[in-house]
């Protein structure tokens, strides 16, 4: 960290005042000379590189990413041995600058429905690439624009006459030297995003475009001169690299989350506003119970998605171990519940940070208070490495099918061990109404126990009603269509069952008296906040009666006033240095209003006291009206 | 061509698009006008929007005000006026994008705040653009909490001329519009001292800028506040004062005087300042918060129909997005919400134009009820429609995020709509201070206003619907609004007596109670929103299927906020969780049911493809061509970007790593 903010190299104007090419140029200066700096300091940990990254990009996408972080990897997981020869080195020393060409026009996250085709020419040897539609266009790949002189391009493969679905090619498309597309190749930028603008997302359109056998990533999957296919031994492989993804995405929401949260809660700290007592002076904002009740909860939720994060790192690190020994059985689980996470995390940081934002009144608005930037990068997570409704529902296929499999009795383990008790349940029919008595509010893990009936209920409901679809002898696929939003419901209440089952057990492990007494505040406040935006599942499941939903609403409010003296310090154990934080609002120091006033004197708009356009425009018109 | 998939959506209408579209405008001959308004704006070439999102900050700005100068021309060339019939569909022509709004604001207020002598000054002289105004309130440490402001302006006897300060860095004017740049002249408000003595918060013409070279005038600091989410056609600006003097004919005197001696009158009701801030709260409900959501959700089901993605049925072409349930979950209840909030927003202005009429005649009663609407219902609508644009450009997968797709900026605009004006929470703060008077009254057997006369008769009860069809039924699911908000409501008035009598100071106990205020606030507004929908539906015409879909989507509306807010209905045991289960069944077969009409029902808002703006919500549906077309007009793909000659090249040359 310090090394990057010390260093002079990296200093350079305000974003918010360059334009898109001018911020464009800006990354790629940096990114430049930051793989210089990495060689330069022999940093080669990807942990490391990834933090040395965040700082010099503050957060921000940069152009480089898909090639550090997609074309690399896959060159070293997919390509063979002779291949690895052929590109890797090349590509580590940046002769060659990669991207990863999957996302069509017409096609995301539904990866079969890809349109570009790659067949087979036996007489030469090659591959013909093809975008036989508009549709069919690679659109949205990060550094491919401007940037890349290779890709790894996703395509249907034709071989001997048949399709053998979707392959990895690399293909030049830009000439070493000049950088002009190769002829074949139209390449480009593809405008303004929301966000974004320092990344060079492109499209790419290939005609006829050969290029060698060798140039199939054939690790896995083979094609032989002759045009015989061979197929690769097992296809859960690729689940590992989007497993380990989304859990990375798990993270960036409870990152992003924490930063909106520490400039929204240290600037309610600065502002004061209004009256609460007649006569004394205006209170700091974070005093008002709304305001709180804004905050306090997305601070606690910050919190419980960083436990998570780590959880389903350390999860995926020892099934790592596993899966190299030949050890899959975790995986689906794994899979499944990385999908459900990262659309609940995703989903709720996305909306968290809009709040934050909200709270900070009109100055959240300026780009100044650094919270639009955080939202506009953070957002899109919340569709790309998966549309967050198909992940909800990939989580679902896997509920009902561990509900299905309880039902036929037998037993399913981990996180969904729940769904046994529901055909205990059956067994000794037992009033529901007869268990509420139980949940105890000030018990974490009372609570758990609540989530965890609501989530039962919600899947036995969500696989009861598929049940009662397709016994209306709908198709299999209609059915679950018609199904889908129970089923949503029921994923998203397996996910809060989850978050609140790792925050509550975290609680354990922290030796500290201090911080586990407010850590256990924040999960609780965690925990029941949840129980009051969503009181009609535990209502109408008689988890919890009227008068302990009363009670619940209540503890909340009683939470707020506890956590309150504790807030700018839980944010600032965030440790987000201010050049990271990138906000005027949520200045360490709290001189928010005078260092406003410095940020916009910097504004293009004033270079000059007299704008141009007022010798262009405002003075001919006065002098004719 | 238009694409099929898109044409196939429309023979399939249950009614006539055109008899809806003349509906919403208010009658036929309104949609003739406005079509025609729309017409003259966008064969102008000045007006043109083609080329927005490739724009810097500064080229939207110097658009922006050419704009507003052609206007004036245009406005002469085609014979509209102000008054004109044709005015209102301007600004909705020009997609806002245009200069010189606080310009208009500045007028308005001049009109309602200044004496008959101030209005005949200044009007004629704004009105030939010699001056150009801004509207200077909203300080750096200050906003919807007026009184906070710190802004000074001092009598000065002896020259009859008030001076004005900005004494503090937190008292600097920041954020009005058109002040960064254009502006000559801006309304300023600032405390009032005479002799020592504060009189609160009064506004002031202050000339900012010179008539002859628009310098700044002596005294005067001001400039451009820096890049926004959007608004970056607008000069947002900074103001501060420097014993900056102004004749005491420049504090607009309407209501209240200062006299050459120094005495302070003041006549007529304090509550007249308050008209300004609900004629702009109810005024951008409709151009700056619904019309927004309209045009997303256009843009949004047009291309769901378009995009096809996976398949329902094994052998099959892959299916339209809005045949998915999730998709129609997303998208439909907007629309549903779009339509409930364009009605709730005609009622809003009939109630309007009642107080207005009743203050002419210098009666003030109703006041204080259109207040506390204007509020709650401006918290309520832009609140609801900004997370209904938010889930509408989500819905359209990765091609929402671009640019192009016209919706990240219809949501960075909107966003702003809950804060300005009034910020939201201490909105409905004000209306739950109105609800809960009310009831009180109400409980005393005072007589309280008609919308509120549901509180005089809260009782237990429970919902008579016995199986889910019930739940279509108005009466059932209005009753159960009313009993919800009426529950909400009479709770949060007995914790807060209660607190009250347990010894909790009376602003303590407010405090305490808030976040239970603004939930009763919000139940009101969505019980009378619903209401209103449904007593709509049935004065409907019911000739060409208009009545029956608008039937729909108020039960759409309805069923979909007792769906997501299951809890509030089942607290009390007034709907059972059985019955909870029938809502959800009725509301899911409600979506089908509406699915077949959903393109229609936005082709009906009738917005042209130019004020739309969008590569993916065109009326021909050709959605991958535009998208495509348009990325090639960026100008990243048209200048060699001087990153690959300064920064690439050598990277690629590994000639840095020799450095």
């Amino acid at each position: 960290e310090a090394l990057v903010i010390n260093d002079p190299d990296f200093q350079h104007e305000d974003l918010n005042f360059l334009s898109r090419s001018q911020r464009y140029e800006q990354a790629i200066r940096k990114s430049a000379l930051m793989v210089m700096k990495l060689r330069e300091y022999g940093i080669a940990d990807p942990e490391e590189i990834y933090w040395f990254k965040s700082f010099v990009h503050r957060g921000r996408p940069e152009p480089l990413d898909l090639h550090l972080g997609m074309f690399l990897p896959t060159l070293l997981t997919q390509a063979t041995p002779e291949q690895q020869d052929r590109f890797f080195m090349p590509a580590w020393n940046l002769e060659i600058i990669g991207t990863y060409a999957q996302t069509e026009m017409g096609h995301g996250t539904h990866l079969r429905g890809l349109e570009t085709t790659a067949t087979y020419d036996p007489a030469t040897q090659e591959f013909i690439l093809n975008s036989p539609t508009v549709t069919s266009i690679k659109w949205w790949p990060g550094g491919l624009g401007k940037t890349s002189n290779h890709a790894i391009v996703l395509a249907q493969l034709y071989t001997q006459g048949q399709c053998k679905g979707l392959h990895a090619f690399i293909v030049p498309i830009r000439q070493l030297g000049t950088h002009k597309p190769l002829p074949g190749i139209t390449v480009g930028d593809i405008g303004p995003k929301f966000g974004y603008d320092e990344m060079d997302n492109g499209y790419l359109k290939m005609d006829n475009f050969r290029i060698p056998r060798e140039n199939m990533l054939m690790k896995y999957a083979q094609v032989e001169p002759d045009g015989t296919y061979v197929k690769p031994l097992s296809d859960k492989l690729t689940y590992g690299t989007m497993v380990f993804i989304r859990s990375l995405i798990v993270g960036d929401s409870a990152r992003s989350l924490s930063r909106a949260c520490t400039i929204a809660i240290r600037y309610s700290a600065v502002r004061h506003q209004s009256e609460l007592k007649p006569g004394e002076p205006e209170p700091q904002i974070l005093d008002y119970q709304t305001q709180q009740y804004k905050l306090f909860p997305l601070l606690a939720t910050a919190y419980a998605f960083h436990f998570v994060g780590a959880y389903i790192k350390d999860t995926y690190r020892r099934i790592s171990g596993d899966i190299n020994e030949g050890d899959l059985s975790e995986l689906p689980e794994l899979h499944a519940l990385t999908a459900g996470l990262k659309a609940f995390t995703s989903w709720t940081a996305n909306a968290g940070i809009e709040e934050c934002r909200m709270a900070c009144g009109g100055h959240g608005y300026s780009r100044c208070s650094g919270i639009p930037d955080i939202y506009v990068t953070f957002t899109p997570s919340c569709t790309y490495e998966g549309e967050n409704t198909v992940m909800m529902l990939q989580t679902a296929r896997f509920l009902v099918k561990s509900y299905t499999q309880v039902s036929s009795g037998q037993r399913v383990t981990g996180m969904v061990s729940y769904l046994n008790d529901l055909s205990r349940q059956r067994i000794q029919p037992q009033h529901v109404a007869a268990r509420t008595v139980t949940v105890r509010i000030n018990d974490p893990v009372s609570l758990v126990e609540a989530y965890k009936a609501r989530a039962a209920r919600l899947v036995e409901a969500a696989a009861k009603n598929l049940q009662a679809e397709l016994n209306h002898r709908k198709s299999k696929e209609d059915a679950w269509n018609r199904t889908s939003v129970d089923l949503v419901r029921a994923s998203e209440a397996h996910c809060h069952y989850v978050i609140v089952k790792l925050f509550t057990a975290k609680l354990s492990e922290i030796s500290n008296a201090a911080v586990c007494a407010v850590m256990t505040e924040l999960s609780l406040l965690y925990a029941l906040y949840g129980i009051s935006k969503n009181t009609g599942d535990f209502l109408q499941a008689g988890i919890l009666t009227d008068a302990q939903i009363t009670q619940v609403n209540q503890r909340v409010k009683e939470l707020l006033a506890i956590i309150r003296p504790n807030a700018v310090a839980l944010v600032d154990s965030f440790d987000f240095h201010d050049v990271h934080l990138g906000s005027v609002l949520g200045r360490y120091d709290g001189n928010v209003y005078e260092n406003m006033f410095e940020w916009a004197k910097k504004s293009p708009l004033n270079k000059t006291e007299v704008h141009e356009s007022f010798h262009k425009h405002l003075k001919p018109m006065q002098a004719k009206l | 061509g238009m694409n099929p998939d898109l044409a196939s959506e429309r023979q399939t209408a249950s009614f006539s698009v055109e008899k809806l579209t003349a509906q919403l405008d208010g009658g036929a001959e309104h949609t003739r006008i406005r079509r025609a308004v729309v017409e003259a704006i966008e064969c102008d070439p000045v007006f043109s929007r083609e080329n927005q999102y490739f724009q810097s900050q500064n080229e939207r700005y110097e658009a922006a005000v050419r704009k507003a100068v052609h206007l004036q021309k245009k406005m002469h060339e085609m014979g509209w006026t102000e008054d004109g019939p044709e005015f209102k569909y301007i600004y909705r022509a020009l997609s806002g994008d245009i200069a010189f709004l606080l310009h208009r604001i500045f007028m308005r207020s001049i009109s309602v705040l200044g004496s008959d002598k101030q209005i005949a000054k200044w009007i004629p002289l704004a009105t030939q653009y010699q001056l150009i105004g801004s509207y200077a309130q909203t300080e750096l440490g200050h906003g919807t909490y007026l009184q906070g402001l710190e802004t000074t302006a001092v009598f000065d006897i002896t020259t009859q001329e008030f001076i004005l300060n900005t004494p503090k860095i937190s008292a600097m004017k920041w954020w009005p519009g058109d002040m960064g740049r254009s502006a000559t002249h801006t309304v300023v408000f600032a405390q009032l001292y005479i002799h020592g003595k504060c009189y609160g918060v009064h506004p002031f013409i202050v000339q900012i800028r010179s008539l002859q070279d628009h310098s700044l005038c002596p005294g005067i600091t001001a400039g451009d506040i820096g890049p926004k989410m959007n608004f970056e056609h607008v000069d947002n600006g900074y103001l501060m004062l420097q014993n900056v003097r102004v004749p005491r004919e420049n504090m607009l005197n309407k209501f209240c005087e200062v006299q050459p001696d120094g005495t302070y009158a003041r006549w007529g009701s304090q509550k007249i300042n308050y008209f300004t801030m609900t004629t702009v709260r109810i005024s951008l409900i409709s151009d700056e918060v619904i019309i927004p959501l309209m045009k997303a959700c256009t843009i949004a089901i047009r291309y769901s129909v378009v995009r096809r993605q996976s398949k329902l049925k094994p052998g099959e072409q892959e299916a339209k997005i809005l045949d998915y349930q999730t998709q129609q979950e997303k998208l439909l209840p907007q629309l549903a919400a779009a339509y409930a909030f364009h009605f709730i927003n005609n009622y809003l202005q009939e109630l309007f134009d009642k107080v207005y009429r009743e203050i002419q005649g210098k009666k003030f009663d109703t006041l204080p009820e259109l207040h506390a609407f204007s509020s709650g219902f401006k918290a309520m609508v832009t609140q609801y429609c900004t997370s209904a644009v938010a889930i509408c450009l989500q819905a359209c997968g990765g091609h929402g995020y671009s640019l192009l797709s016209g919706l990240p900026s219809l949501y960075t605009k909107i966003v702003a709509s809950c804060i300005y004006e009034g910020e939201n929470t201490i909105l409905l703060l004000q209306t739950a201070r109105f609800l809960i008077k009310c009831f009180m009254a109400a409980g005393a057997g005072q007589p309280v206003p008609p919308s509120v006369t549901y509180l005089a008769a809260v009782k237990p009860g429970k919902c008579p619907a016995k199986n889910k069809l019930d739940f279509l039924s108005p009466d059932v699911y209005a009753e159960a609004y009313q009993h919800m908000a009426a529950r909400l409501i009479s709770s949060t008035a007995a914790k807060l007596q209660d607190l009250i009598q347990s010894g909790v100071k009376k602003t303590d106990a407010w405090n305490q109670c808030t976040v239970q205020l603004v939930q009763a606030a919000k139940a009101h507004c969505h019980y009378i929103t619903v209401k209103n929908f449904a007593e709509t539906v049935e004065k409907l015409e019911t000739k060409a299927g208009i009545q029956k879909i608008m039937k729909h989507l108020c039960d759409l509306f309805a069923l979909h906020g007792i769906f997501s807010n299951g809890g509030v209905f089942l607290h009390d045991g007034y709907v059972s969780g059985a019955q909870m289960d029938m809502v959800t069944a009725s509301y899911l077969d409600l979506l089908a049911v509406i699915r077949k009409d959903a393109v229609p029902l936005v082709d009906a808002f009738d917005f042209t493809d130019k004020s739309l703006n969008s590569a993916l919500g065109s009326y021909d549906g050709q959605v991958y061509q535009r998208l495509y077309e348009w990325a090639q007009k960026s100008p990243t793909n048209k200048q060699m970007s001087p990153a690959y000659e300064r920064y690439l090249k050598p990277l690629l040359h590994n000639t840095l790593s020799k450095l």
